[in-house]
């Protein structure tokens, strides 16, 4: 149906399939520091620049707040520029994130989601993005190392936007994708040349027109209207985004249908709502279910920030019951995409929402643990239940 | 187009000097033109000149680049007096009319 198409495919790991994504994506800057399960895709992109295959810049940072406020530095002077991290490397960069947001910068970053101590756990969870959720990023969550690769490419194109310009970060599970072999479809240079125009930022650092950056604003300044002027940026990036992944669709035959992917949602009579690997599992389980005459959907959160409620509200209409699935909770309230569902449910829609607390710090979340929140969903009354957890909900 | 925290003038705009309470003032008669100072200067205020109208220790030093403070960016920090290895800055109190 279209030129992109490899005729093979290449069996790869998330954090390799990320790596290609970013070789493809002509970035010519790359700060990081290494933390696993995020190490694999620095290694392998220092691997592609000492091969000469990159034509890229690669530091070595003694920090991860190092290693964004460098990509800050390299993204001001109109390069694009890249850095991986996870977990605790995350939250070391946290105030650099702000930084870069609130700079308009359309720096593209990686997080391989990882449990943050204690006690020290490698595995998924989602608790480290989702506690920089409200920085100013776009963040996308990835189900497969397809995705994987294709979010960075994309991710450039949405962030570089004019009428967007703010960092993003996509997000792959940690072992379930990132050291996980699939088959991966890599597009083609040309292919992705056509997509992604090079980078022109208009503010970028230039000697011969020396302009003030990072100067200060009193409240009577322009801060407040720039804070707006970021949400106002988020609002619109709905409309990009889902025109970007409409043209990567035409480009390589790929549809990822914009900020959410709906799962046999047309006639469903409950849904759940999950994002990540944890999806895969879902979808498995709804078509068990199906098979068995529960008519259940799902709904997989692809955009966390701008976060899709206008999808969501669509898709739960009329519903007996919604299950939001997290990995990871607000402690002393509810699970976090509980708690964005529920927001943009509120007022507008009565749907029973549940929400599932489930598979912290990489506990696998299984079949038998789907079909009992499919079982609390039809037998309980809505509220908030912890998933496999010892000593009770 | 989107509003970016960049402004159209540079920092050279918002002079610091009333930031200051004590003020360096170079000795040139023994100044060896190091450029220590230069160098460590924080904020960049310590600049070369080549105008060649200083006093020197000596005629050889005389025809080296002297360093000059600018006084309307300098905070008076005193990075430099603490840095010079000939003791030839001095802080002196900063006196407003």
């Amino acid at each position: 149906m279209n030129r992109t198409v490899q005729k093979y495919n290449t069996i790869m790991t998330g954090n390799e399939a990320v790596a290609v994504g970013v070789k493809l994506s002509r970035v010519r800057f790359i700060s990081a520091y290494p933390i696993t399960p995020q190490t694999t895709i620095v290694e392998k992109l220092a691997q592609m620049v000492a091969d000469r295959e990159l034509n890229s810049r690669y530091v070595e940072v003694e920090s991860e707040h190092s290693a964004m406020a460098s990509v800050m530095a390299s993204e001001l002077t109109g390069i694009r520029s890249y850095t991986a991290t996870s977990s605790h490397g995350l939250l070391y960069m946290h105030e650099m994130l702000h930084w870069v947001a609130g700079q308009r910068l359309p720096v593209v970053m990686s997080v391989v989601n990882r449990a943050i101590g204690p006690p020290w756990n490698i595995w998924s969870d989602q608790s480290d993005t989702m506690s920089q959720k409200d920085t100013g990023w776009m963040q996308v969550y990835c189900e497969s190392n397809q995705e994987a690769l294709d979010t960075i490419i994309m991710g450039y194109k949405i962030a570089e936007n004019s009428d967007i310009l703010l960092p993003l970060m996509s997000m792959e599970d940690a072992f379930v994708l990132s050291h996980t072999t699939e088959p991966v479809n890599i597009p083609e240079q040309k292919v992705v040349d056509d997509f992604l125009p090079e980078l022109d930022l208009s503010f970028r650092i230039d000697t011969d027109r020396p302009m003030g950056y990072g100067s200060y604003s009193p409240p009577d300044g322009p801060f407040m209207e720039l804070k707006k002027d970021m949400h106002d940026s988020m609002e619109k990036s709905r409309k990009v985004i889902r025109k970007v992944t409409e043209e990567f669709a035409e480009a390589t035959g790929r549809d990822y249908s914009g900020l959410v992917e709906e799962y046999l949602m047309d006639d469903a009579e409950y849904a759940l709502i999950a994002s990540g690997s944890l999806a895969s599992t879902g979808k498995y389980v709804v078509q068990k279910m199906r098979e068995k005459g529960l008519k259940v959907g799902l709904l997989r959160i692809r955009f966390f920030r701008p976060f899709p409620g206008e999808e969501i509200r669509k898709a739960v209409k009329g519903l007996k019951g919604v299950g939001v699935i997290d990995r990871s909770l607000a402690f002393g309230e509810k699970g976090n995409t509980y708690l964005e569902v529920a927001g943009s449910l509120y007022g507008k829609r009565d749907t029973p929402l549940y929400g599932f607390v489930a598979g912290l710090g990489g506990r696998d979340v299984k079949i038998e643990d789907f079909e009992e929140m499919m079982s609390i969903m039809k037998n309980r009354e809505p509220g908030s239940y912890w998933i496999n957890v010892r000593g009770g909900e | 187009m989107v509003m970016v925290p960049v402004t159209d003038v540079s920092s050279r705009a918002n002079k610091t000097d009333t930031w200051r309470t004590q003020k360096p003032v170079i000795d040139y008669d023994a100044c060896i033109r190091c450029m220590i100072c230069w160098k460590f200067c924080p904020d960049d205020s310590i600049a070369y000149s080549t105008d060649g109208n200083f006093p020197a220790p000596n005629d050889r030093i005389a025809k080296l680049e002297a360093p000059v403070i600018d006084y309307d960016y300098c905070k008076g920090c005193g990075v430099c007096a603490n840095e010079c290895p000939e003791n030839c800055i001095e802080l002196i109190k900063e006196e407003v009319e």
